[in-house]
C-alpha cells in the first residue's frame, strides 16, 4: 500500500472516529435531555443541517494537517529510511540516508549511515586485498610461464585424469607425430594441447605404474617421490620421463582428490642422441680392445717364441716375423679406422655451446674494448662458421693474450680474423709491432691466466684442450705481421637450437589452471553449459561444391577452444592431395593450385590425424552440413568416423537473428565485430568461425539457450536446417 | 750420400728402430731425447733433416720446430714430424709452425724411408 493511500485511509478513519465521537457525544447528551428539549435540539439541528455538514467537512482540514505532520514524522520518514537503506544495500553503497523525521528516526538513520560506511570500508579492504593477491598470482604465473618457456627440458603438467593443464614449447616440439608416410615430414602435428589427454601420447599403463610407484613411496614417506622411466615418443625418439606428483591442499582433498595428489608433472628428456653417442662409444671401445687384444696376442706369441728358440731355422723365424708384421699392420689399420669413424664420440663431454664465429669475435671485441680500452678491428671474417665453445673460458683466454700483448709489448691495436681450412676454423688475433720470441709464446701457454688482478686456475693450454683446439704463434717477417692462431674443429649447428623459437607474446597461451577442477568428460555433455565445453572449430576447402559428385577435400584447418578461449597455438592445418583436379572457381577462391597439392598426403592419412586432434571436443563449423557431408562420405574409405556432437554457426546465427537476411560468415563476422583474417584458407576461416562462435555464446544465453542440448535443439528448429545436402 | 739426420724422440723403443733404419740407408744419424738437446744438436751437428717427435716434456716438438724455423741459417733443414697425436688440429698446427711433413704414428717404415729419401734427394 502506498504512502498516499495509507494516509487517505488514516484520514478517513480518523475523521470517521471523530464524527463517531461527536455523534456519540450528541447521543449521550440527547439521552440526558427530556422529550421537549430533545425535540428542540433536533429542530435546531435540522434547521442548521447544512451547517452541521459543513462543520463536519471542515473538520477534515485540521485533521488533515495534524495527521500530515504525524505521518511525516512517524510514517514517511521511516519509510524513506527503509528506501534509503535498501538503496545503500543494493544499488549505491555510497548513498547516505537523509536525517529527517522524529528523533528516533534520525538516530536510526544515523546508525544506518554508520553501518553503511563501515560496510563500504570493509568492501574496499577486501577488494584491495583481492587485487593484491591477484597481482601476486599474476606475477607468479608470469614467472612460471617464463621458466617453462626457457627450460631446456620439456615439461607437461596434467591433472589426475591425465588431462594436460600446462606445457612448454619444447614439449610441444618433442611430442609431435608426422602424418604417416608423409614425404614432407616437416609437417608434424602436435599431440599435446590444453585439455587433451596425455594418454594419447604415452602408454597409460606406464604412467599409472609410475604413479603407483610414487604413491607407495609417499605412503612409506620415502624421500623424493619421483619416478622415472624410458619410453619411445610417438615420433620414435627415445625419451626419459620423470614424473612427480602435484600435491593438493586440504581443500582439494576435501573435493575428493585421491591420495592428496591433484595431478602430476612430467619432465621429458630426449635422450636419443645421448644414447646413440653412448652406445657408439661403447662399441668403439669394444672394437678397439677386442681387435687389439687379438692382434697383440699373435704378436706376443710370435715374439716370445723367437726369443725362446734362438736356434730356429730362418724359414721358421721368417714366418714368425711375417706374423708380427702382419698383425702390427692390422692393428694400425684398425686404429686409423676407429679414430676416423668415431672421431666425434672420442671428444670430451665438456659442456660446449654452438656459436657463430662472427658472433664470438664481436663479443671478444666488445670485451677487449671495454676492459682493456684497446681499439680493435676486423679483417677477413668468414661467414657461417660455427664452432663449439665454452664461451666464458675462451673469452678469458683471448682477453688474457691481448692484455699481455698490451702490457708487455705495448701494442696499440689488435685485429681479428676468421677463416676456414678443411674441417677447421682458424681464429686469428693479429697485431703489428715488436715480434715476440718463441720462448715468450711458449711460456704464455702454460702460465695461469691473470686478468686485472683476478687469477684463474686455467692455462691457455687447458682452455685449448677443453675446446679440442690448438693455438700457436706465427709471424710474417717482411710485413711484421704477427698473429696467434687458434685452430678449432668446425661444427654444424644443431637443428633444434636454431629453430623452434617462440616469441615472448606466445608465452601466456600455455596454461590454464581452471582445468584442474574440470569434471571428467562424461556422456552428459548435453546438459553442460556451452561456455564450459571444449570445441574444435574447423573448416575444409574442397575441389568443388558437390560432395556427392566426387568433389574432394583439399585442405583442413582447425583450432581449439578451451574454457572460452581460442587457443591460437593449438591448430591443425594440412593440405590434402585430392587425387583429382580443382574446379577453376574453387581454385580462384581458395588460392590453392595443383602444384601446392602435389606432395601432400591423401585424405586417408589426414583424417585419422585430424580425428585425434579433435578428440573429446564438440565440433563447430560454419555451414557444418557441407563439411560433415564430406567427412561422412569418406567414412568407408578411411574408416574414420566423427561421432562427436556438431554445432553450426550458420544455424546459430539464424537462431540469434532470425530476421536478418545474410548469414554468411563475412556478414556474421562483420556484425559481431570480428575482423576477417587470412580469409579463404581453411585455418583462417576456422579461426574466424571460432571467434564468431565465442561471441555467439552470450547472445544465445540471452535467449535462454545455455546448454549444448538446447543449442542443438534450437539449431534444428531453424529454417535453414530444412536444406539437406 | 753423406746426408745427416737428427732423430728427436724421448721414446727409446722407436728410436732404436729409426736409428737402425736410417743408418742402414747410409745416413749419418744423431739422436736427441729432448727439446733442449735437440736444439743444441742442430747447432752442432747441422743435420739436413730432422725426424721430430711432438710429445716431449718441457719443449714440445712444435716449439723445437718453431725455434728452428726462426733461425734463417737453418732454413734449409727439412723437418718431418712424427707423432701419436693425430687430430686435425694437431696436423694443422704442425704444418703451420714449419714442418715439411707430419706423419702420424704408427707408420709404415717403408713409407717413411721413401719420404726421407724424397726430401733429401730433391
Amino acid at each position: 500500500m502506498t504512502g498516499k493511500s495509507r494516509f487517505a485511509l488514516a484520514l478517513a478513519i480518523a475523521w470517521g472516529f471523530v464524527l463517531l465521537a461527536l455523534a456519540g457525544t450528541a447521543l449521550l447528551v440527547g439521552v440526558d435531555l427530556d422529550a421537549a428539549e430533545r425535540d428542540q435540539a433536533v429542530a435546531i439541528l435540522r434547521d442548521r443541517a447544512a451547517h452541521v455538514v459543513v462543520a463536519a467537512l471542515l473538520l477534515l482540514a485540521p485533521l488533515y494537517l495534524v495527521l500530515r505532520v504525524l505521518f511525516r514524522r512517524y510514517v514517511s520518514a521511516p519509510r524513506r529510511l527503509a528506501e534509503d537503506a535498501r538503496v545503500m544495500l543494493t544499488a549505491n553503497p555510497a548513498h547516505r540516508a537523509a536525517l529527517s523525521g522524529s528523533d528516533e528516526t534520525r538516530r536510526l538513520a544515523a546508525a544506518f549511515n554508520a553501518f553503511a560506511a563501515a560496510h563500504a570500508k570493509l568492501t574496499e579492504d577486501v577488494e584491495a586485498r583481492v587485487r593484491e593477491a591477484n597481482a601476486r598470482i599474476e606475477a607468479e604465473r608470469n614467472r612460471l610461464a617464463a621458466l617453462m618457456s626457457e627450460l631446456a627440458q620439456s615439461v607437461v603438467v596434467c591433472n589426475s585424469d591425465g588431462r594436460i593443464l600446462l606445457y612448454n614449447a619444447r614439449a610441444m616440439q618433442l611430442l609431435r607425430k608426422p602424418i604417416a608416410g608423409d614425404a614432407t615430414a616437416a609437417k608434424a602435428h602436435a599431440l599435446i594441447g590444453l585439455g587433451r589427454s596425455i594418454f594419447a601420447v604415452f602408454d597409460r599403463n606406464l604412467i599409472i605404474h609410475a604413479l603407483e610407484n610414487i604413491r607407495d613411496r609417499m605412503a612409506r614417506e620415502a624421500h623424493g617421490p619421483v619416478a622415472s622411466f624410458v619410453t619411445t615418443a610417438p615420433a620414435g625418439q627415445l625419451v626419459r620421463v620423470q614424473i612427480a606428483p602435484v600435491l593438493g591442499t586440504d581443500a582439494d582433498a576435501a573435493q575428493g582428490a585421491p591420495e592428496g595428489s591433484t595431478g602430476f608433472v612430467m619432465l621429458l628428456d630426449n635422450i636419443t642422441r645421448r644414447i646413440e653417442t653412448g652406445s657408439r662409444r661403447d662399441s668403439l671401445l669394444q672394437t678397439l680392445t677386442q681387435g687389439t687384444r687379438a692382434s697383440l696376442a699373435s704378436v706376443r706369441a710370435a715374439v716370445e717364441t723367437i726369443a725362446s728358440f734362438p736356434d730356429m731355422d730362418n724359414a721358421a723365424r721368417g714366418r714368425f716375423i711375417g706374423i708380427i708384421g702382419e698383425e702390427a699392420t692390422k692393428m694400425s689399420a684398425g686404429l686409423d679406422r676407429a679414430a676416423s669413424e668415431f672421431a666425434d664420440s672420442l671428444r670430451t663431454e665438456w659442456p660446449l655451446e654452438d656459436i657463430r664465429g662472427a658472433d664470438l669475435i664481436t663479443a671478444a671485441r666488445r670485451r677487449i674494448e671495454g676492459r682493456l680500452g684497446l681499439p680493435t678491428k676486423v679483417e677477413d671474417v668468414a661467414e657461417s662458421v660455427w664452432m663449439k665453445v665454452d664461451s666464458y673460458s675462451l673469452m678469458q683466454g683471448i682477453t688474457y693474450i691481448v692484455s699481455r700483448l698490451k702490457e708487455e709489448f705495448g701494442i696499440r691495436e689488435v685485429r681479428f680474423g676468421l677463416g676456414v681450412e678443411g674441417q677447421l676454423a682458424h681464429l686469428d688475433l693479429i697485431w703489428t709491432g715488436a715480434p715476440l720470441g718463441t720462448e715468450t709464446t711458449m711460456a704464455w701457454q702454460t702460465d695461469s691466466l691473470e686478468l686485472g688482478g683476478e687469477a684463474s686456475p686455467l692455462t691457455l693450454k687447458q682452455i685449448m684442450e677443453r675446446h679440442n683446439a690448438e693455438i700457436w704463434y706465427q709471424i710474417h717477417k717482411p710485413s711484421q705481421r704477427e698473429y696467434f692462431r687458434i685452430a678449432m674443429p668446425l661444427t654444424r649447428p644443431e637443428e633444434s637450437s636454431a629453430s623452434a623459437v617462440t616469441t615472448a607474446e606466445s608465452r601466456p597461451e600455455f596454461y590454464d589452471f581452471d582445468l584442474f577442477h574440470q569434471p571428467g568428460q562424461t556422456p552428459e555433455q548435453d546438459s553442460r553449459p556451452l561456455a564450459t565445453l571444449s570445441y574444435t572449430v574447423f573448416d575444409t576447402e574442397t575441389t568443388g561444391l558437390q560432395p556427392s559428385a566426387g568433389d574432394e577435400i583439399v585442405s583442413v584447418g582447425a583450432v581449439r577452444i578451451v574454457n572460452g578461449r581460442l587457443l591460437e597455438h593449438e591448430v591443425f592445418e594440412q593440405l590434402v592431395d585430392p587425387k583429382r583436379a580443382m574446379t577453376p572457381e574453387a581454385g580462384r577462391i581458395t588460392g590453392i593450385d595443383a602444384a601446392m597439392l602435389e606432395n601432400q598426403p591423401t585424405i586417408d592419412r589426414v583424417l585419422p590425424a585430424f580425428k585425434q586432434f579433435c578428440e573429446d571436443t564438440v565440433l563447430v563449423a560454419h555451414n557444418a552440413a557441407f563439411d560433415m557431408r564430406f567427412l561422412r562420405l569418406k567414412e568407408p574409405s578411411t574408416g574414420v568416423r566423427f561421432t562427436q556432437p556438431v554445432l553450426d554457426t550458420l544455424l546459430l546465427s539464424a537462431v540469434i537473428h532470425p530476421d536478418l537476411e545474410s548469414h554468411s560468415l563475412e556478414a556474421i563476422a562483420e556484425r559481431m565485430g570480428v575482423s576477417p583474417i587470412g580469409r579463404h584458407t581453411a585455418l583462417g576461416d576456422a579461426i574466424m568461425t571460432g571467434e564468431v562462435f565465442l561471441r555467439m555464446i552470450p547472445l544465445l544465453a540471452e535467449q535462454g539457450i545455455r546448454t549444448l542440448g538446447e543449442a542443438r535443439a534450437a539449431s534444428q528448429a531453424t529454417y535453414f536446417a530444412r536444406i539437406e545436402y | 750420400m753423406g746426408k745427416k739426420i737428427l732423430i728427436v724422440d724421448d721414446e727409446p723403443n722407436i728410436v732404436v728402430s729409426l736409428e737402425f733404419l736410417m743408418r742402414q740407408k747410409g745416413y749419418e744419424v744423431k739422436v736427441a731425447t729432448n727439446g733442449e738437446d735437440a736444439l743444441q744438436a742442430v747447432g752442432e751437428f747441422a743435420p739436413d733433416l730432422i725426424l721430430l717427435d711432438v710429445m716431449m716434456p718441457r719443449l714440445s716438438g712444435y716449439d723445437v720446430c718453431q725455434k728452428v724455423r726462426e733461425n734463417p741459417s737453418w732454413a734449409g733443414i727439412r723437418i718431418i714430424m712424427l707423432s701419436a697425436k693425430g687430430r686435425d688440429v694437431e696436423v694443422n698446427k704442425g704444418l703451420a709452425v714449419g714442418a715439411d711433413a707430419y706423419v702420424t704414428k704408427p707408420f709404415a717404415t717403408k713409407d717413411l724411408i721413401e719420404q726421407v729419401a724424397q726430401m733429401l734427394g730433391a
